[in-house]
């Protein structure tokens, strides 16, 4: 690897949707601080001890009155980090312990040498991540009815880590609270035309995760949200 | 059987009613000529009954009574319609002013945090000459 061995990141932003992670988002914090110098949870109105586990790991903590959705704390998440100038890049990362911190900053990286805006991570560009049968057809749906709607040809739509560059990043205005925002995001990245690319990433799916995860009851819903205006 | 195609062609039209419309100052004035029509149509048929049986077997219903049955759905559900969208766009406020809240709270801690952190410098400086070299040392390992 060419990475910089422990170089602390000041330039980019890790934006966390926090919502209910106590167990898992301290772990997450303080692997992400070890080369990001910036890394903002937005608390969705979490009811446990996210918001102090994850100060205690260093992480800014900005607060949602009452819980929102995650694509709302995405988007304050987004919007917060753009108030800072020194923001060149937006790193989006799960709460939950799914994502790896290699994967951010191989995207990251090569966001910069290729000069490319938007870097999504797809889990199914390798064969590394084994999501279930049923989870696989949701998975699939989501990503024909994005690249549908969208005009890019992706092959993972609901994967919660990208790196958005600045101007990236300001395209972003996400309507969608609840999960539709994954493919909200992709629709309104996808009109910015900017450079973007697909980078393979390893999700671990733990017991935990996989209770979180989404349901294929829950796609019927992501459909509808999108479809209503 | 005319009733039918108007029924459907009303179920179509708050379908793409329910997908597709903003609202906007027209709209508005639309909903509420047709809530007048409705009312004064009301009136009309309040004062002749028949004329509503007429009207039923115009449109190839045998009664009146049913035809202000089938009305009354497509009422009740543009009524229900207006409502979900109404929800959705008061959803969407709440959003935008719950981050507007998040965000200005976020930035004026960061503005405070910044302010203390320039307080607590000039008198750390003046600590280091006054108690000597102990907090100095302290300060440049920091």
């Amino acid at each position: 690897m060419t990475l910089m061995p422990d170089a602390v990141d000041s330039t980019c932003w890790v934006v966390i949707p926090l919502y209910n992670e106590a167990t898992m988002i301290g772990g997450v914090v303080d692997e992400l601080r070890t080369r990001f110098a910036h890394v903002v949870c937005v608390d969705d109105g979490s009811s446990d001890d996210s918001v102090a586990v994850a100060e205690a790991a260093g992480a800014r903590v900005i607060r949602h009155p009452h819980n929102l959705g995650q694509g709302a704390a995405l988007q304050t998440g987004i919007s917060y980090a753009l108030t800072h100038s020194s923001a060149e890049y937006i790193v989006t990362f799960d709460a939950d312990g799914q994502h790896r911190l290699v994967d951010a900053l191989a995207m990251l990286q090569r966001a910069r040498e290729e000069d490319l805006a938007i870097v999504f991570g797809s889990r199914f560009l390798d064969d590394r991540t084994r999501p279930g049968f049923l989870k696989t057809i949701v998975l699939k749906t989501a990503v024909a009815v994005t690249n549908v709607s969208t005009g890019l040809t992706l092959t993972d739509a609901h994967n919660g880590l990208r790196v958005l560059r600045r101007d990236a990043a300001e395209r972003i205005e996400l309507n969608q609270d609840r999960m539709a925002h994954a493919t909200e995001i992709v629709v309104q990245l996808g009109r910015a035309r900017l450079p973007w690319a697909e980078h393979p990433v390893h999700v671990i799916y733990t017991d935990y995760s996989k209770a979180k995860g989404q349901s294929l009851l829950n796609s019927v819903n992501i459909l509808v949200d999108l479809v209503i205006n | 059987m005319w009733f039918q195609i108007i029924l459907v062609l009303a179920l179509l039209g708050i379908a793409v009613y329910l997908l597709r419309s903003t609202p906007s100052p027209r709209h508005l004035a639309i909903r509420r000529l047709v809530m007048l029509v409705g009312i004064l149509a009301g009136i009309v048929v309040i004062i002749w009954p028949d004329l509503l049986t007429v009207l039923a077997q115009l449109v190839g219903i045998g009664r009146g009574a049913d035809l202000l049955f089938y009305l009354a759905i497509i009422i009740g559900l543009l009524y229900t319609v207006n409502e979900y969208k109404r929800s959705v766009r008061l959803a969407r406020l709440n959003t935008r002013l719950a981050r507007e809240i998040t965000l200005t709270e976020a930035r004026l801690n960061d503005r405070i945090s910044e302010l203390e952190a320039r307080l607590d410098a000039p008198r750390s400086g003046s600590a280091r000459t006054d108690s000597g070299s102990s907090s100095a040392s302290r300060d440049t390992t920091e």
